[in-house]
């Protein structure tokens, strides 16, 4: 009993950690420009799959292997697709920064489906097996059993996390990116360079979806070019949970989502009895986000957002 | 001063050559469908389901202005109650007027059950909690195997038929669509007219000022949900009867954010710009059809440029139906 109970505590952290690495994308873009990222999810599946085509090129044409080649192809892919991101800002979201609030949204959702479509077509459609990034350990602690891959998965996202925490409250750009955050024009007129902030957080969110994205595959196994989307409408969840906007919120939101998922799989068919089985996953996540928004609209850690700022007055 | 006169008098005369060429083409369009292939028949009728179901949608985004990414919900509402009632799974087999009655009253149902909850929201956590709502009803169905047959779908759902005409060929749907969007488009764009259009219109401009000069906004928002849950579901109950054919598959959340698109991409708050939409969104994959996946490619960077390039949609709110009738008759 105890060790199913530390079995399953372990295995909802590593799944939070991977929610919270791409939560954090899509609260710092909102963050900075009151938007939904639609493509963000992309990202994640981008991370896999650059890393897998880099894993390749090292293994195959360098001759490198082992665990540089590992960390090489790592670093590699989530660098990689932080450009990609920044590169996506300015080609479809820059243009529409003074339109409605609606239009950056939906062009998010013509980039994730142009990215979806176009790693189906250049990759193939089917789900292929991704090489792991750990050597299969496991440990036994007090019943239960955690394997080495859950231990890195859990240290590469801390290490991830802290970076940001130390980028964005310790350093210059860090101070850029919330006066950016804070208020728009006002940062402007400081003579604050609004679209290298903008820019700098294409960089950073990306880079940790990618990151996720690597873990991910690396943790199940298996990518495919349709990931993104689940995935990243979870983190989604995960990112409202704890409030939209905060860096903290989104990882204690990624945490708690992925405690209720591990949890309520395993108690859901037991409390009710069998009616409802574990397929009611989703709609509990769901359920759960729903009752958060009326209850606390602003998310647990979210500032609670003066009405005016979010009607919808000049949207349309 | 002759300036302006040929202005105001040269303006009239366009609108009105343009409206005369709107109509001739889709009189031209109705007339000759009856002689194209099954195929092209079954693509325009999907194109009028979608302009149906924009129509329902266009109410709450549009005209309402809040932004509802669940719709597809209200679209399996009924297409569920035509599959359930008038199917071999639950062994009742209802009439396809009757069933279309039910699902219009589950739709609203469902609509208000939806409105009520999310009331106090405005803005990006509405959009959010439609999201969710929408995708727990899909995941319901897709689990409630004992009523919905889950994944699979319900297969083998009756002929519709009213009055003794039996609707089965794609061309008696093409029918029924066409006459279905007219009433429906009608009775929408006079109800954007009415006394509750405008609380919708003010709901949209300015929340607070609206319920300062006395409109009741938590009624005319239900009324907003409610209409155009009630269009959707009939729109549903169509597509059912006529894929003969249920499964969560058609219910996901891409084809809710398809819809929210063709609004966007047309014109928000226009019904010419719902049809200008559909057009392209829904026949344009349709012509691509023989380059496969590239289509879809290209679809989505066809979007981004469209967004980019005309915020305001394809067909500006400026050229609405008033527009057509004016350059028409004269008025």
């Amino acid at each position: 009993m105890l060790g199913n109970l530390i079995q399953q505590t372990v295995n909802a952290l590593t799944i939070g950690s991977i929610y919270a690495l791409i939560a954090l994308g899509y609260t710092m873009v909102y963050g900075v420009l009151r938007m939904i990222n639609f493509a963000h999810g992309e990202m994640f599946m981008l991370g896999a799959y650059v890393a897998f085509l880099a894993l390749s090129l090292l293994v195959g044409d360098v001759g490198v292997s082992g665990a540089l080649a590992l960390t090489a192809a790592f670093l590699v892919a989530i660098f990689l697709v932080g450009l990609i991101g920044v590169g996506i800002e300015r080609v479809a979201y820059k243009p529409l920064r003074s339109s409605t609030r609606l239009a950056p949204m939906l062009s998010s959702l013509g980039v994730s489906l142009s990215l979806v479509t176009g790693v189906q077509i250049l990759a193939g459609p089917q789900p292929v097996a991704f090489p792991s990034f750990f050597p299969v350990v496991r440990y036994q602690v007090m019943g239960g059993t955690i394997t080495l891959m859950q231990i890195g998965i859990l240290i590469a996202a801390f290490v991830l996390m802290f970076g940001l925490h130390v980028l964005v409250n310790r350093s210059r750009i860090g101070i850029i990116v919330r006066a950016v955050s804070e208020s728009r024009p006002t940062a402007q007129l400081l003579g604050i360079n609004v679209n290298g902030a903008i820019s700098m957080v294409f960089f950073v969110g990306p880079l940790l979806g990618a990151a996720g994205g690597i873990l991910y595959s690396s943790y199940y196994g298996i990518m495919s070019p349709s990931m993104g989307a689940v995935i990243g409408l979870k983190a989604f969840t995960a990112a409202i949970l704890g409030g939209i906007g905060s860096i903290p919120g989104a990882m204690l939101g990624a945490f708690i989502l992925a405690f209720i998922e591990v949890w309520g799989t395993a108690l859901l068919p037991i409390v009710t009895n069998g009616v409802l089985g574990t397929e009611y996953r989703d709609v509990l996540a769901f359920a759960i986000l729903i009752l958060v928004l009326l209850v606390r609209p602003a998310g647990i850690l979210g500032e609670a957002v003066s009405e005016e700022s979010i009607v919808y007055k000049r949207e349309f | 001063m002759a300036a302006a006169d040929t202005l105001a008098t040269a303006r009239p005369r366009a609108n009105r050559t343009i409206s005369w060429l709107v109509l001739a083409i889709a009189i031209a369009l109705i007339v000759a469908t009856p002689f194209l292939p099954n195929y092209h028949v079954r693509v325009l009728n999907s194109l009028l389901i979608y302009i149906l179901l924009g129509i329902g949608l266009n109410i709450v985004i549009g005209y309402t202005g809040l932004l509802d990414l669940g719709f597809v919900a209200f679209y399996a509402v009924g297409a569920y109650s035509y599959g359930l009632l008038a199917s071999p799974q639950l062994g009742l087999h209802m009439p396809f007027l009757l069933i279309l009655l039910v699902a219009a009253c589950l739709g609203a149902f469902t609509g208000i059950l939806l409105g009520i909850p999310v009331l106090r929201l405005r803005g990006d956590y509405l959009a959010i909690v439609t999201l969710g709502f929408g995708e727990i009803i899909r995941i319901i169905i897709n689990n409630l195997d004992w009523l919905t047959g889950g994944p699979q779908g319900i297969a083998r759902l009756d002929k519709a038929s009213i009055l003794g005409i039996q609707i089965a060929r794609p061309i008696d749907f093409f029918w029924l669509l066409l006459i279905t969007v007219l009433i429906v488009g009608t009775v929408v764009w006079r109800l954007e007219r009415s006394i509750l259009g405008k609380a919708w219109a003010a709901i949209r401009e300015d929340q607070d000022a609206a319920r300062g000069i006395g409109i009741n906004t938590t009624n005319a928002k239900l009324a907003a949900f409610a209409t155009s849950a009630t269009i959707g579901s009939i729109a549903g109950a169509i597509f059912a009867a006529s894929q003969r054919f249920v499964s969560p598959e058609s219910f996901t959340l891409q084809e809710s954010v398809l819809i929210v698109l063709m609004i966007v991409v047309g014109g928000i708050g226009n019904i010419f710009g719902i049809v200008a939409g559909a057009a392209i969104l829904i026949l344009l994959p349709e012509l691509l059809r023989e380059f496969a996946e590239w289509r879809i490619l290209f679809l989505g960077l066809l979007m981004i440029s469209l967004i980019i390039a005309r915020p305001a949609g394809i067909v500006p709110r400026s050229f609405g139906p008033e527009k057509l009738i004016r350059g028409l008759f004269g008025k």
